[in-house]
This record gives structure tokens, C-alpha cells and sequence, in this order.
């Protein structure tokens, strides 16, 4: 039945838009049509990230320039307009705005107020961080979200499916930054097992100082020290935040599964391997399981700007020096400069991972190439 | 009215409580009243608790200033005596105090006030705007149509709380004062939560201006106004309280989040649990416990609560994720239909015939008049 209805979606869809180069791409959909769908897609990332720029510059500038913003309490009146005239910030917006989307095609994001330093530098030097968290949280969260929504669709309206949601509800219920404190409170403070905060004890930055070709991130780097100690110190205070940001997502995944193993474990080719006698155990594991990993796919793109934003609070709860630290210290400084220049970097990160996302589900499913 | 004919044994009477030819009541057809009625089992339970604690708030913030026994700000009692700081929780402050002198219970209760109304400011902003965009959009289509939807998928692809961020900074500079904080947030939040409404109901009336109802209205003459207002908004609300519970939970975690970054409410305009959080990080690590546990618990709860509604909501839309009722029970009510659904048209129908040619025609004609 969901077959029927998404394929008739799919068969709609392309109706719309049948002018053009769209009506081309169409009757050709069965020759190069993947390709084509791949490079329209990636083109389609331009705009968005293009509305995105515009949204993002004329919503920062429209309270004033950035200068006043972060010192106009600090500096003289004077002081104060001649730093505006020498950052070019008395000029027309539309030349300034002009101005910006040219230096970004330079990859130059400006400089910061507060600090000056350039943008750019700023997201090489924390990206690092943001990556390794969201990963290690991706990995928290598949790995829950999976083993507990096979559970409930397995044991579906009793008592397990009932708690696992309840589970699942209370992950999303949950701000991770509150999640971020208890666990802090609990393991850290009460317990003492693990490191309140940070990423790394002093004694394992230092080591790190010593690599030639650090990459930031801090497991591969303690991997080249190869230094265990380090390793298990890295380990250790990324367990906390991991386990915040990944439950964050976990409930997301654990819907999804269930909904999706429920769903395509009573259709009919389920039903079909199980009168021909196949045990249950292998028609959740093998025959329902793996069509129902299809939309888990797409979520997962879709999480990415859930755990970005989610980055942002986390870091900010464990000192976890990322993006999203930098970038609420920067708001609390009101460097408008450094945070329009994260927020644009998240804002591409974000279209070039929804279109990786769209590409491996044309990749799975044909029906999605539109 | 025809009457539909109940087929049934003598002597087997489950089907006599089936509502046939009779129209459901209006109160039976609200949202959550007939939500209410066909959940069964657990789904019923979730529904029914999250319903509880939805109202249990509700109530705490329309009775705050009965509640709580201090105010949001105050941090001297009746007889001048500032509060002590960070104190354990006691008979005078049961839930403790905080760094700045402050009552946590009475943050607690009078921070239950600002969610609601944050709640219901962005709600209300983000309906009335998306669904007026939706309708609009998916009705005329054309170069609107395909500028809106561009810019709805581009801010509904971007990260919630940054967006929230970026429109609290352009609406208050970050620093916010009494209304004007709860405003802010609330339409920092807004502005998140338009796309998703007009996602919804441009999907939704793309889906019924094709049918058959629409066109006879135009055909009689109705107005533009009359059919977008009577024929398609009525139509395409159905998914519209699933959406506006599951968007209530994330505005109050939204606003939460902005406020434990700093840009939310300012502490002597209103209570506001996201600043308390923000407040208590370093209460935490010095094992003061009561500052974060309390506010970080109530949002909690009432995040569980609306979204136990709206889940619950979802799932009964669904009906693959309905819990199924054991047969004999009376699942609801069959409409009257004018029409023996068994006779379908046969070939020779020269009458059937001719109207599906005419709807056949009628679709593919229309395309090129659309532009």
C-alpha cells in the first residue's frame, strides 16, 4: 500500500514543473537521469545557500553595524565612527552587501570585532571539535535509536513498545543542555568518574602541542601520539557530551525505526517470507529491516541541522572549545561579524548535507529521482 | 436521508451502537474529543497524560501569582530581609534560592506563565501567517508559488535555534525588557515555524483545488475569497493540530534555548527557565543542585506533555500506527452515502463515460490558462 502511494507521488511530481529544461530531464530520466538528477540537485544548493547569505547579512545589519554593536559602550563617540568609516560600515548596505558576497566567493568571511582575527581561521580552528562531537553523537544516536526501535516494533502495543516511547519522547522532551547538566551533576560531580568539562586534560594538550601535523581532532591525534593515556583522557571527556547530543537525536531514530520496521514488516512481502516459513527473527533482521533503512537515511541528513544547533548548546554546557562554543561567545560579545560568519558556514554545511542525503537515497531508491 | 441498511444476525447486537445516518455532534468532532474516543490501550493512556499535564500547566500559569509565594524578581521578603543566595531548599524557600537571591519555586511556577503566552504568541503569529502564505501559494501557483516555496525550504533546512538567534538579535538587539522579551522570542520563533505550516497547507490545497467541489464553485461563480476561505482552508486543516502541538513543544525548547544562550528574557521582566538554566551551569559543578534540577524539570514536563498530545494525535491520523480495537467494539461512525457502493459504472454507461472524458479533459486543458 505505501508502495502505491509513494510511487504515485513520485509519477505527480514531475507533472509541475513540465516546461523546459525540467521536460527534457524528464524524457530522459530513464538514460542519464541519475546524473542529471545529481547535478540539478547540486545546483539547486546555490540559491538556498544564496537566500541564506542575504537572510542571514540584512537580519545582522538591520539593528546597526557590527562595530556599535560589540563596543559602542567602550569607545568614545569619535573613536567609535572612525572605526565604522575605516571598516567601510557608514557605506550603503547594498554596496557593503555587495562588498561581502564578493570576498565570500574569496572564502574571506571578514574579521572579527572583538579579537580580530579572520573568520576563516576561526572555523578551521574549531571545526574540528563540532565534527568529532556531532559524529560521536551520530553514532550514540544510531546505535540507541536502532537497538531500541527494533525492540518496540518487535514487542509492539505491550509493555516494552509503551516504555521505549515513552523513552523516545522524553530524549526529544529533554533540552540537551539540561540533559548536558544532570549528566555533568550526576557523573561528574556526585560520582566522579569522568571530567566535568573540556576536551582534553591539560597534560594531554600539551602532548598534543608536540604532534607536527595535528588534525584537531583530538581522537586521531592522541591515535598518532599513540600514547594510550591520552587516548582513554580524550575518550573520557567525550563521553558526557556524546551521550547529551546523541540522546538528543536518539528518540528522532527510535520513532523512525519502529514506525518503519512496524510498517513494512506487516507488507506483503513479509508476509509472503513468512508463509513460506522463514523464522521470525530473520524476517525482522533480514527482510524487514532493510527497506524500513531507507528513510532512516534521510533523517539522518535531516539531524544534521538539528545537531548543529544542538552543538551549539552542548558545547556551550561542557566548555567544549567548537563552532558552537565559539559562536555563543561571540553572541554574548555581540561580535555580529565572527557570528555571521559561523552562522553561514553551518548554513552550507547544512545544504551540502541535504543534498549528499538526497543523492544516496536516489542512489537506494529511483522512485526519489525527480 | 437515505438509510444505510446494518446488516447483522439476529441476536448479535455489535453492531448496534454504530451511529448510522446520524451526523456526529459538533463537540465529538473536535480534534482532540474524537481523538479521545477511538484511542484505545496505551495510546489512550499516552494521550490521556499528556492531556493532564498540558492542563496541569495551564492552570499553574493562569494561577501564578496565587501559586507562588514570592514574586519572579523579588529577592527581599515582606519585612526587608534580602533572601540568602544559592540556599538549600527550606521551609521558607522549599525549592532553595538561587546566585542572585531569587525563589526558585517562584521562578519555577511564574516561568510556567511565559511559556504559555511565548507558546500561544508564536502559534497564533506562525498560523495565521503560514497558512495565509500556504493558501495563497498553493492556489495561484506561478512565479509566487515557486519564490515561496524556494525560501520556505531554505529557512526550514536551517538549523531552528540559529534562526531563532538571528531574529532576536534583529528584533531586540539581544537585550530584551518586560513584553517586548516575550514578544521577541515569540516571534524569534515565529518566523521558524511559518515554513512548516505552509508546507502543510500548500501540499493540502494543491491536493483539493483539483476537486470536483472547487470547480463546481467556480463554476456557480463563487469568489476567489469565498473559495479560498470556505472550500480549501476548511479542507486542508486536518494535519493542522498534530503540527501545532508538536510546534508548541519546540517553541518552548526553542525558547529555552535561546534563553540559556542569553538572548531570551531578562530576569526582572519575567521568569524564564532557559536563563535559569544559564544561571545554574556553575551552581552545578559546585554541586548545587537545586538550581538547575527544578526549572530544567519543568521544561521537561510540559515539553512531554504537549508532545504526548501531539504524538498520540499523529498516530491516530495514521492509521497504520492506530492501535487496533478488538473486533465487536464500536470503532465509530459510517456516513450515509447517497450512492450503492457496490454498482460501480458499467462499460456501456454512456452517462459515466462522458464525465470522466470531461475531467479528463478538463485537467490536461487547464494547464496552459494556469500561466
Amino acid at each position: 500500500m505505501t508502495h502505491q502511494h509513494t510511487q504515485a507521488e513520485a509519477v505527480e511530481s514531475p507533472k509541475k514543473p513540465a516546461k523546459g529544461k525540467a521536460g527534457a530531464a524528464k524524457k530522459n530520466r530513464l538514460s542519464g537521469g541519475f546524473f542529471r538528477f545529481v547535478i540539478t540537485r547540486f545546483l539547486l544548493i546555490i540559491p538556498t545557500v544564496f537566500i541564506l547569505v542575504t537572510v542571514v547579512f540584512f537580519v545582522m545589519r538591520a539593528t546597526g553595524d557590527p562595530i556599535t554593536a560589540a563596543q559602542g559602550g567602550r569607545l568614545s563617540p569619535d573613536e567609535l565612527q572612525r572605526r565604522i568609516h575605516e571598516a567601510g560600515y557608514d557605506r550603503p548596505l547594498l554596496v557593503q552587501y555587495v562588498e561581502y558576497l564578493g570576498n565570500l566567493l574569496h572564502g574571506d568571511l571578514g574579521t572579527t570585532v572583538t579579537d580580530n582575527q579572520p573568520v576563516i581561521s576561526i572555523l578551521t580552528r574549531y571545526g574540528a571539535a563540532t565534527f568529532e562531537l556531532a559524529i560521536l553523537a551520530l553514532i550514540v544516536a544510531l546505535v540507541v535509536g536502532i537497538v531500541l526501535g527494533r525492540i518496540a516494533a518487535k514487542h509492539r502495543d505491550r509493555l516494552a513498545d509503551a516504555g521505549i516511547r515513552t523513552f523516545a519522547i522524553l530524549c526529544y522532551a529533554t533540552p540537551v543542555f539540561f540533559l548536558g547538566l544532570m549528566l555533568k551533576l550526576v557523573f561528574s560531580v556526585w560520582l566522579g568518574w569522568l571530567p566535568s568539562s573540556g576536551r582534553a586534560s591539560l597534560a594531554s594538550q600539551a602532548q598534543f602541542d608536540r604532534l607536527i601535523r595535528p588534525t584537531g581532532f583530538y581522537i586521531i591525534d592522541a591515535l598518532q601520539l599513540g600514547d594510550p593515556a591520552v587516548l582513554l583522557d580524550v575518550l573520557r571527556h567525550a563521553v558526557l557530551p556524546a551521550l547529551a547530543l546523541g540522546l538528543l537525536t536518539a528518540g528522532v531514530f527510535i520513532r523512525l525505526v519502529r514506525t518503519n520496521v512496524i510498517s513494512t514488516y506487516n507488507s506483503g512481502y513479509v508476509e509472503a517470507a513468512r508463509s513460506r516459513g522463514v523464522s521470525e527473527k530473520r524476517l525482522l533482521s533480514k527482510h524487514a529491516w532493510k527497506p524500513a533503512l531507507i528513510p532512516i537515511i534521510t533523517v539522518m541528513g535531516m539531524q544534521i541541522a538539528v545537531m548543529l544547533a544542538g552543538a551549539v548548546l552542548t558545547e556551550t554546557t561542557f566548555e567544549w572549545k567548537g563552532l558552537g562554543f565559539m559562536l555563543s561567545n561571540y553572541l554574548k560579545a555581540r561580535d555580529f561579524v565572527a557570528v555571521q560568519g559561523i552562522v553561514i558556514l553551518i548554513a552550507i554545511i547544512v545544504s551540502v548535507a541535504n543534498f549528499i542525503v538526497d543523492v544516496v537515497s536516489a542512489l537506494i531508491d529511483p522512485r526519489v529521482r525527480y | 436521508m437515505s438509510d444505510a441498511t446494518k446488516v447483522t444476525v439476529p441476536g448479535d447486537n455489535r453492531l448496534a451502537g454504530l451511529n448510522v445516518g446520524r451526523r456526529t455532534s459538533f463537540f465529538g468532532r473536535l480534534p482532540i474529543v474524537r481523538d479521545l474516543r477511538i484511542a484505545v490501550g496505551w495510546q489512550k493512556a499516552m494521550l490521556v497524560v499528556g492531556l493532564v499535564i498540558t492542563a496541569f500547566f495551564l492552570l499553574v500559569a493562569i494561577f501564578a501569582p496565587v501559586i507562588a509565594p514570592y514574586g519572579y524578581s523579588q529577592i527581599r521578603g515582606d519585612d526587608g530581609t534580602a533572601f540568602p543566595t544559592q540556599a538549600p531548599p527550606s521551609a521558607e524557600h522549599i525549592w532553595g534560592t538561587t546566585v542572585g537571591g531569587f525563589d526558585v519555586f517562584s521562578r519555577v511556577v511564574w516561568g510556567a506563565r511565559t511559556a504559555v503566552i511565548a507558546i500561544i504568541v508564536a502559534v497564533i503569529l506562525s498560523i495565521f501567517i503560514g497558512v495565509f502564505l500556504g493558501l495563497v501559494s498553493g492556489y495561484f501557483g506561478g512565479w509566487i508559488d515557486r519564490v515561496l516555496v524556494v525560501i520556505a525550504d531554505a529557512i526550514y533546512s536551517f538549523p531552528s535555534l540559529l534562526l531563532a538567534i538571528l531574529m532576536a538579535i534583529m528584533i531586540s538587539g539581544g537585550q530584551s525588557s518586560l513584553w517586548g522579551g516575550i514578544l521577541a522570542s515569540g516571534i524569534s520563533i515565529t518566523v521558524v515555524y511559518i515554513p512548516q505550516y505552509f508546507r502543510t497547507i500548500r501540499a493540502e490545497v494543491m491536493r483539493i483545488k483539483g476537486s470536483a467541489y472547487v470547480e463546481s464553485a467556480k463554476v456557480v461563480g463563487a469568489s476567489t475569497w469565498r473559495i479560498m476561505t470556505s472550500h480549501l482552508l476548511r479542507n486542508s486543516t486536518r494535519t493542522l493540530p498534530v503540527i501545532l502541538t508538536l510546534n508548541s513543544s519546540e517553541a518552548i525548547l526553542t525558547l529555552a534555548g535561546l534563553g540559556f544562550l542569553g538572548f531570551g528574557i531578562e530576569p526582572t521582566a519575567a521568569a524564564e527557565w532557559g536563563y535559569d538554566l544559564n544561571r545554574a551551569v556553575a551552581d552545578v559543578t559546585a554541586g548545587i543542585w537545586w538550581t538547575a534540577v527544578f526549572p530544567g524539570l519543568a521544561i521537561v514536563l510540559i515539553v512531554l506533555g504537549i508532545t504526548l498530545v501531539g504524538e498520540s494525535l499523529n498516530d491516530l491520523a495514521d492509521p497504520r500506527l492506530r492501535a487496533r480495537k478488538s473486533a465487536g467494539e464500536v470503532i465509530g461512525s459510517i456516513e450515509d452515502t447517497s450512492v450503492e457502493p457496490k454498482v460501480e459504472p458499467s462499460a456501456d454507461n454512456e452517462l459515466a463515460n462522458e464525465l470522466m472524458a470531461a475531467e479528463h479533459h478538463d485537467t490536461t486543458g487547464k494547464e496552459p490558462g494556469n500561466e
